[in-house]
């Protein structure tokens, strides 16, 4: 009997859908939320996490032959970094860590926020989603299990989630005019460069916004088109190299190659669409209550919040950002091809939000020259560091595509690396020691701000 | 009646705008109305009785019918100032 019942709590425990609805199920009673809502919150986070893997087996479905056509065609791996095709195939196996990272990381984000300077709350939840599931992949294949693995996953994403908003925050103040919002998104390293970038190349030049620019692009905002639009064009250009020789006898069971590369292009979006449908199942209870929570908790934090609030502020210079990004990302990937490495293709979606949201901070520092060239960086930025991020994923790093925004890849490189050279215990030491000092420095500068 | 937030993915700013709609009519004390949050593809005119999003992507969303459009999603008085406005003269308020 008792055995049984041991069972049953750890086949619970190792459930991921089970476990984030648990989790969803106690911020709504927390919240003292009535009878029905807890029902209808805690069926729906249920439901999400089971989308969210129907989804992934979409994406790998569409994934596979891409991967097999661009070996045939080129003789080298290409990568299409899609932050929520990594994900989906990541949470089938490390779904329930990444669960228990995601809970304890959004409390030590308060904490956090709390006891140091660093007063961010991050509130863009499917980017908090991703990094837990990025550190879960990085502390398992670092040989870290158990309790260690939670606590140092949700150290680690605690503390990235209030400093990469605080290094945005110089910027987001010039940007926004005033400091009570906070910038959530985890390409933030990018935004920073293009930045710097603008403030050193930018002197004397007009800002973006002083010219008058064609409209007609706003259907690239739309991400499910985009993505369609954009895998499109990749998987025909890789069959038409591939040939249909080896396409119709392979891959496609004799279908017509370019049919076949337009189904399976069409079929990614699709996979897209329906992680994406999860995704937002799945927060739809975890973030108002991590927000409400945090309110109350921390009085004077400020919102981190995601890479489109900055949009409206330049428009001009979203524009101008994409399409310096996407060349930055083109020119990385024949750079990446002569050196013979792994190729990293250029992904429409994350060089439309990152580039845009990184023309948007290079303009606020350097006008249009700042946009233009601090986006470009961004692009061949995003395009070099996932080279870097692919050894340390372990199976992960083989999969066709991979985390596409510059917070992931550094994080993980930084910490994959760290548990490289130093083992398990020299990532725990690291994550542990970097929350000390941050504690620490707000004790000591408190103590002397109290004695002056 | 329901409320649709859009936004580009339909993940972050949507939800935060949700999360407003929400707190304005906690507010103004309205109850009875569903808001909820979508990317651009998923919003049809049949989704909700009314749209908001942010004056960066309101140029896709004409053919939904009643939308709207703030400066910025962390514009709380624009908000509050326009959903007052529409509420009123749906008889709402």
């Amino acid at each position: 009997m008792g055995e049984r019942l041991l069972k049953l709590i750890m086949d619970i425990l190792s459930q991921p859908a089970v476990l984030i609805s648990i989790i969803a199920l106690i911020g709504l009673l927390i919240q003292k939320k009535s009878a029905s809502e807890v029902i209808k919150g805690t069926t729906k986070t249920f439901l999400g996490f089971i989308v969210i893997a129907a989804g992934a087996n979409v994406i790998v479905g569409s994934l596979d032959p891409f991967g097999k056509m661009f070996q045939e065609a080129f003789h080298v791996t290409g990568v299409v970094p899609n932050n929520e095709a990594i994900v989906a195939m990541a949470l089938t196996k490390y779904g329930s860590i990444t669960a228990f990272i995601m809970f304890f990381g959004m409390l030590a984000n308060i904490l956090i926020a709390r006891f140091t300077r660093l007063k961010y709350i991050f509130l863009t939840g499917h980017h908090t989603l991703y990094m837990a599931c990025m550190l879960a992949v990085i502390l398992v294949v670092s040989g870290l299990d158990g309790v260690p693995l939670v606590v140092v996953g949700s150290l680690a994403l605690g503390l990235i989630m209030a400093f990469f908003p605080a290094i945005c925050q110089p910027f987001m103040r010039k940007i926004t005019g005033t400091d009570h919002v906070g910038f959530g998104h985890f390409s933030s390293l990018g935004y920073v460069l293009s930045g710097l970038v603008g403030k050193a190349v930018g002197k004397g030049s007009r800002s973006t916004e002083k010219i008058n620019f064609p409209k007609g692009l706003g259907f690239l905002r739309d991400s499910s088109v985009t993505i369609a639009l954009t895998m499109t064009i990749l998987y025909v250009i890789i069959a038409l190299f591939a040939g249909p020789a080896y396409i119709e006898k392979n891959l496609s069971g004799g279908t017509h190659y370019l049919v076949f590369a337009l189904i399976q292009a069409i079929t990614f979006a699709a996979g897209v669409f329906v992680i994406l449908s999860g995704v937002r199942l799945v927060l739809a209870e975890i973030v108002p209550a991590f927000k409400g929570i945090s309110t109350k908790l921390v009085p004077n934090s400020k919102p981190a919040l995601d890479c489109p609030i900055v949009f409206p502020y330049a428009p001009n210079a979203v524009l101008i950002g994409f399409f310096c990004s996407f060349l930055g990302g083109i020119v990385g990937m024949i750079f990446l091809g002569f050196a013979g490495s792994i190729i990293i293709l250029p992904g429409v979606v994350p060089h439309f939000f990152t580039g845009a949201t990184a023309g948007v901070f290079g303009n606020a520092t350097g006008g249009i020259r700042g946009a233009t060239i601090g986006a470009f960086v961004n692009g061949l930025f995003i395009t070099f560091l996932p080279v870097f991020l692919l050894p340390v994923l372990g199976d992960l790093g083989f999969a066709s595509t991979t985390f596409s925004d510059t917070d992931f890849a550094a994080s993980g490189i930084v910490l994959g690396n760290l548990a490289k050279s130093f083992g398990a215990g020299g990532v725990t030491m690291t994550v542990v020691g970097l929350v000390l000092v941050a504690v620490l420095y707000n004790l000591f500068r408190k103590n002397k701000s109290a004695r002056a | 009646m329901k409320i649709l937030a859009v936004c580009g993915s339909g993940l972050g700013s949507s939800f935060m705008l949700e999360m407003n709609v929400q707190e304005i009519l906690n507010e103004l004390g309205v109850t009875g109305i569903e808001v909820e949050h979508s990317d651009l593809s998923s919003a049809t005119p049949d989704a909700a009785d009314l749209f908001i999003a942010a004056k960066d992507i309101a140029d896709g969303m004409e053919h939904l019918g009643e939308v709207i459009v703030i400066d910025s999603i962390i514009d709380m008085d624009g908000l509050r100032t326009k959903l007052t406005e529409v509420l009123e003269q749906k008889g709402l308020l």
